[in-house]
């Protein structure tokens, strides 16, 4: 097992340098002028005229061939050098380690009732196979499963801020943030939510917590969907298999069969699709988090790439690839813990 | 006659069909539903009356309202329906292709060109696709071929596992032992013989994905990358609702059809596909056939 975990994890830097090249390459697509403006201290630098230009792609060696710039470039990023994002106007690290906290409460928060929801709906809906509860589990997931998230956040915006003002969006409301910015606050964590508690401010963990219903009702809802069907097939699976029907025959009460002998081995395929889509949520939920304005490392993500903000784009993707190849390392090493069967092998 | 009796017996099913031939119908009589006006350079230059900024309720003029700026929506969504099947298909027809490609070789050289060609597709998974997507649409610009090009270099993938491991699978079945037996060569069996049989999970997959190809290509117009200002795409009508949310006060749902018929018709569309992938799979595979 040990040796497996191993194996996977020194994927990782294959992986990393291959995507470092990719985006690389895209970056090199853009003319050296267009390239330049990454570089410039400000963008009075870029007014100097023609000549002004030139010297400064000469002196960052834009001209230089293709392996020598990417060589100077990935130099920077192994001695722990990100860049500097022009988005966020400060560098790639430290924008990425301040938004991460934001993301991370919103998709812990949004993932754990998901999680649940899914084993609750699909193993009922497995249990009631082709009555009433399975009919409306079904249509309830598929309707998830074909909404786009983005009209879906938006009627949500619609109905709970512009309706019933209940959930606005943003991160915290502008008394909050004003208390949040001042020095009697102590930023322990940067989410929102867990520095209220520990500083003991209630006024702000409910603020925070407004703030967060709308976008976690939106990913819960998206994303319950694919794994409630997973569960419900894995059930139905299950519930089919010799075991299942022995613990009945020999007189055990149905709800014992179902609910502790066969959702347990049901929970198998679950761990997997879970794990994929907690991988791809903390990625960035890109389009929740742009559209209740919620300042997160998928919000940040979007605006860094539709503005070609190449730096911060490698730094996103090279965040994200570690997160995905690490996520999937977890799934593999719990494995074992819910199905003993797969150890020996 | 086993899909219509498959159809009767489920008519979630049959509903999905219903819907995506309406589309279908939709598309191909867009010019009599929504007909482009003569001085429009193409039909999907959705036409403008006036250049106010405020959205117009639903008028005899207009039979969905306009967006800001005056667009009519009924005629961006009828159009867009061309769109996305445009984008739909395209995307998904390329992606077959190109997996198809990649899994086969990979299964039947093995050994180093499999080895790499799998940790290109590992490598290619690793990336934030969406993201990814918006990077590349930026910088070849807006419109339908750039969001085509961009959503099949980071959504081919899949197709490719897929392939492969079937070829592996079908590989040692009995039959493809016969028909080596006889003396078949390779390249027919793999052609002829196995990949055949290995299509039905692309065709399953292929399906859903077509509708969620669509979401992606609106979601990179509702992201501000997608296609030009104006141009017939449901995303970008609902890109354009986004400014309208919040209505006046006391009037919350004053802008409410800036949003619910863009809305509504790429929601129809993806759950189209996806009720006709899973009754595909249904049929196709005798395992789910509950």
């Amino acid at each position: 097992m040990l040796n497996y975990a191993l194996r996977r994890l020194m994927m990782l830097p294959i992986v990393l340098f291959a995507l470092s090249l990719m985006i690389f390459a895209l970056q090199m697509s853009l003319s050296p002028t267009q390239r330049l403006a990454a570089y410039a201290p400000s963008p009075d630098y870029l007014k100097g005229g023609q000549e002004s230009i030139r010297r400064m792609i000469e002196q960052y060696g834009l001209n230089d061939p293709f392996y020598i710039q990417y060589g100077r470039w990935i130099g920077g990023i192994l001695t722990g050098n990100l860049g500097w994002s022009e988005t966020a106007r400060q560098p790639v690290s430290t924008a990425l380690m301040s938004l991460f906290p934001a993301t991370l409460e919103l998709v812990v928060l949004a993932f754990v009732p998901c999680l649940l929801l899914a084993v609750f709906l699909g193993s009922r809906a497995g249990i009631y196979l082709n009555r009433w509860p399975d009919h409306v589990i079904r249509i309830f997931t598929i309707l998830g499963w074909s909404f786009p998230v983005y009209v879906f956040g938006l009627l949500m915006l619609l109905i709970f801020y512009s309706a019933l003002d209940w959930f606005p969006p943003g991160r915290l409301s502008q008394w909050a943030q004003t208390v949040v910015s001042s020095s009697d606050f102590v930023r322990y964590t940067g989410a929102n939510t867990v520095d209220a508690l520990l500083n003991g401010n209630l006024a702000i963990f409910g603020d925070a917590l407004r703030h967060l219903a709308a976008p976690v009702i939106t990913l819960t809802y998206v994303n319950v969907a694919s794994m409630t069907r997973v569960m419900r097939t894995s059930m139905l699976e299950t519930l089919r298999q010799d075991y299942v029907r022995t613990a009945r025959a020999k007189g055990l009460p149905r709800r014992v069969v179902e609910l502790r002998h066969a959702r347990r081995n049901a929970l198998l395929p679950l761990a997997t699709i879970a794990g994929m889509e907690l991988a791809v949520m903390m990625g960035g939920v890109v389009i929740t988090e742009t559209i209740f304005d919620y300042a997160g490392l998928g919000q940040f993500a979007a605006k860094t790439a539709a503005n070609l903000d190449f730096p911060a784009v490698l730094g996103f993707g090279l965040y994200f690839a570690v997160v995905l190849v690490l996520m999937n390392l977890i799934v593999d090493l719990i494995y074992p813990l819910l199905d003993p069967r797969v150890k020996t092998q | 006659m086993k899909v219509l009796r498959y159809l009767a017996r489920n008519p979630v099913s049959l509903f999905g069909v219903v819907i995506l031939l309406a589309f279908v119908l939709i598309a191909v009589f867009a010019p009599v539903l929504a007909p482009p006006q003569s001085f429009q350079l193409s039909p999907y230059d959705t036409p403008r009356a006036g250049f106010l900024a405020t959205p117009q309720p639903p008028s005899p003029e207009a039979a969905f309202g306009t967006t800001q700026g005056q667009y009519d929506i009924f005629y961006g969504v009828v159009w867009g329906t061309r769109t996305a099947f445009k984008i739909g298909l395209g995307v998904v027809a390329i992606s077959v292709l190109i997996g198809t490609v990649v899994g086969a070789v990979a299964a039947y050289y093995g050994g180093v060109v499999e080895e790499v060609l799998m940790r290109i597709v590992d490598v290619f998974m690793a990336v934030p696709f969406l993201i990814a997507a918006m990077v590349l649409t930026a910088l070849l610009g807006k419109g339908i071929v750039p969001i085509t090009i961009a959503l099949t270099t980071f959504g081919w993938m899949s197709y490719a596992r897929i392939v492969r491991s079937e070829i592996l699978r079908i590989r040692e079945m009995d039959y493809i032992h016969a028909a080596r037996s006889y003396g078949a060569s390779d390249l027919r069996l793999i052609v002829l013989h196995i990949l055949p049989n290995a299509m039905f999970p692309v065709l399953v997959l292929a399906t859903m994905a077509t509708g969620s190809m669509v979401l992606s290509a609106s979601a990179l117009s509702f992201l501000g990358v997608g296609t030009e200002e104006g141009y017939a795409d449901w995303g970008q009508f609902i890109a354009y609702s986004r400014n309208w949310i919040v209505g006046q006060p006391g009037n919350p749902f004053q802008f409410w059809y800036t949003l619910a018929f863009p809305g509504a018709a790429v929601f129809l569309f993806v759950l189209s596909w996806n009720l006709v992938g899973d009754a595909l799979r249904d049929m196709l595979d005798p395992r789910h056939s509950h």
